[in-house]
């Protein structure tokens, strides 16, 4: 029976050798004239062992890992395809703490399966949820939607549910459904993960979404940092298409949907919805002022669902397993389950879906197993480059959007960036400023000036020019940032800077210069 | 690469791509995509022509292509070196490999060697920020890049 082995192609797995190990391999299979097969998966987000390799034995999956091109010989003579032992042998993959402790909804087949295989994604349960959705009426799709309490994932937290009601309800002969794919903060791949190793769940979660609002065309705007994710959604649009599950007849149906894959071209802002949607449109992308909602006025003018791509990948389950299964994970208002990213200077990164709630010291220093360099944690900042930093002293905050919002922060789009006590808190908070600077659409003026502002007062507090005036200053600055930005990057810059300064204010008091005492 | 192109040949290739994608909603991104990937840049006297194929201004144009960090107005090098410098490849020491990029390259970031082999370029997250430091070469990707690897890397652009 041919034995299959699972290499990632993921591009984190390749950024650490992975295509290297799977020519290994290959090699290896042929030298020995062995009857064994590869698999380029998706990975299952345990970045610290990429290249995770796999091979399917009678016990289940086994892993090895992290795999170098040097040791694939030496698996293949202590027998690997049997399950054999090795100094890289890590047990079944599915034992694996980091994975087994996870509740994986939206990310059951990431890693799982071939991304670009429809027979895999149908035996692990895709396209159940279309099928249902397909002898749903819209107005139940919408209520199922709703009832999972599915909050936007992208950042937001919006109800995806109203969203779509809204466009369900507008008046239109063409609406459309855009997915946000522009995943630029730092800490996340999340989106990235899910486009290159189960991209048809995206496909399905946006033809739900269109059926459910009357959309039959769907676009997905995503980065042109991302080229694998690009090559493989592409590829995955043009199988679902020849399977009949895009097209004028989805699965069958009455039911028409279509889409493309767009990239963008390395602009931060257009990962804000208005601004993207410009951009989709062949324009700078600026924001656009709202109201109107895109929900009503969004991409060619036209009713819009802009959704992220996690929270149209969670649709699937939703509509396979029910409302009441997804809500049942989570706490507060934040219902079911989140992907958090785990990154930056940190032992065990990647990704760990799990239902809303747990502390963010039980993610950082109980999964994350602390800092990569072993030193103390300084500061964790989540959220991305727009989200708070963290003291330890606030590690009791749970993951839950309201929960984060009352201590100043915010949770985004749940990427998780650890440091260790090298770090300097006020070059962190120039750096918000720095990238605000660079990135600004230029429409409003607290964001486009505000932010070189804030980056020349961060400078002059670093040179010791009065120090206490320049405090009073930036945070008097990050004040109109906040309240007078039009889009949430002049917005919300101010709370990575204004927590570094609250909660390390010792880094915002730098020693007299050695020149000035001489 | 495409140094020497007549202008004739330049408005011609253009056309072609233009009138390949401007049935698309919102063509414009594509089209300059796919012009900067012909041409390695998107050249000025292309902009008029893209405006009159869309019926827009020139400047309308040339707005939409300045916007775009990702759009150039002149040829990269051969290869292009992008580091990523955001903050979870910050906490992993990318400081430090962007300024031994610099020191081994001899120029700073959006320069181009002077031998024409390698531009480099500074990256807003490439979602690798679990194996932090971040780079890519045209578009391969490298985790945990330190300065060996970055010296590796480098040698084998200069190749």
């Amino acid at each position: 029976m041919t034995v299959t082995i699972f290499v990632p192609r993921d591009a984190a797995a390749l950024a650490l050798g992975a295509e290297k190990v799977a020519e290994a391999i290959a090699q290896e299979i042929a030298i020995r004239g062995l009857d064994a097969k590869i698999v380029r998966n998706g990975s299952r987000g345990m970045f610290w062992l990429e290249p995770l390799v796999e091979v399917r034995t009678k016990e289940g999956r086994i892993a090895y890992g992290p795999v170098k091109s040097g040791d694939v010989k030496g698996l293949f003579d202590a027998g690997f395809l049997e399950g054999g032992q090795h100094a890289l042998h890590l047990g079944p993959t599915k034992d694996i703490p980091f994975l087994r402790q996870q509740t994986r909804l939206t990310f059951s087949r990431c890693g799982v399966t071939d991304p670009l295989s429809l027979d895999d994604y149908r035996q692990y349960q895709g396209l159940k949820g279309l099928e249902n959705a397909i002898a749903m009426t819209q107005a139940q799709i919408v209520a199922q939607v709703t009832d999972s309490g599915l909050r936007g994932r992208g950042g937001a937290g919006f109800p995806t549910g109203i969203k779509w009601k809204t466009v369900m309800d507008a008046a239109g002969p063409q609406k459309y459904i855009v997915c946000n794919a522009d995943e630029g903060d730092s800490a996340t791949f999340a989106d990235r993960m899910i486009m290159e190793g189960d991209p048809f769940v995206l496909i399905e979660g946006m033809i739900i979404a269109g059926i459910a609002t009357g959309a039959t065309k769907g676009y997905v705007y995503t980065r042109s940092e991302y080229p694998h994710a690009i090559a493989t959604m592409t590829k995955a649009v043009e199988i679902a298409r020849a399977a009949g599950i895009l097209g004028p007849s989805v699965m069958g149906s009455a039911h028409a949907f279509d889409m493309e894959i767009r990239s963008g071209a390395g602009a931060y802002v257009c990962g804000e919805e208005t601004s993207l949607l410009n951009s989709l449109e062949g324009k700078r992308g600026i924001v656009r002022a709202k109201p109107p909602l895109p929900a009503l006025q969004g991409f060619l003018g036209r009713p819009t669902v802009v959704n992220n791509v996690i929270s149209l990948a969670s649709v699937p389950v939703i509509m396979d397993r029910g409302a009441a299964f997804y809500r049942d994970f989570g706490m507060g208002r934040s219902r079911g389950t989140i992907p958090i990213q785990i990154a930056g200077n940190v032992k065990y990164g990647g990704l760990y879906e799990t239902a809303f709630g747990l502390s963010l010291g039980e993610i950082v220093d109980h999964i994350g197993g602390g800092t990569a360099t072993g030193r103390p944690v300084k500061a964790v900042q989540v959220g991305g480059p727009l989200g708070a930093y963290f003291p330890c002293a606030l590690f009791d905050t749970p993951f839950d959007y309201e929960a984060f919002a009352a201590r100043d922060g915010l949770i985004g789009h749940a990427g998780i960036t650890v440091f260790d006590d090298s770090a300097d808190m006020l070059k962190q908070a120039r750096f918000a400023m720095e990238f605000c600077a660079i990135e600004s659409c230029g429409k409003c003026t607290p964001c486009r000036i505000g932010s070189t502002r804030g980056v020349e007062t961060a400078d002059k507090i670093k040179q010791g020019i009065e120090p206490e005036k320049n405090k009073a200053l930036l945070a008097d600055l990050c004040n109109t940032m906040k309240f007078g930005s039009l889009c949430a990057l002049g917005g919300f810059t101010p709370y990575p800077v204004m927590s570094a300064m609250n909660h390390f204010p010792e880094d915002f008091s730098p020693a007299p210069l050695i020149e000035a005492a001489e | 690469m495409n140094m020497r192109i007549s202008a004739g040949e330049l408005t011609e290739r253009s056309l072609q791509i233009i009138r390949d994608l401007k049935h698309l909603e919102g063509p414009m991104l594509p089209i300059l995509h796919a012009i900067q990937a012909e041409f390695g840049y998107v050249p000025d006297e292309v902009k008029p022509v893209i405006a009159s194929e869309l019926n827009l201004s020139r400047a309308e144009v040339h707005g939409v292509v300045t916007f775009y960090h990702e759009f150039r107005d002149h040829p990269a090098g051969r290869h292009v070196l992008k580091l990523c410098r955001a903050e979870a490849c910050q906490s992993m020491g990318s400081d430090r490999v962007a300024d031994s990029a610099r020191q081994l390259l001899g120029i700073d970031f959006h320069q181009t060697t002077l031998d024409g082999a390698v531009t480099l370029e500074a990256v807003y997250c490439l979602g690798l920020c679990a194996c932090a430091p971040a780079a890519m070469l045209d578009g391969e990707v490298y985790g945990r890049v330190d300065e060996h690897c970055l010296s590796e890397i480098v040698a084998e652009a200069r190749r």
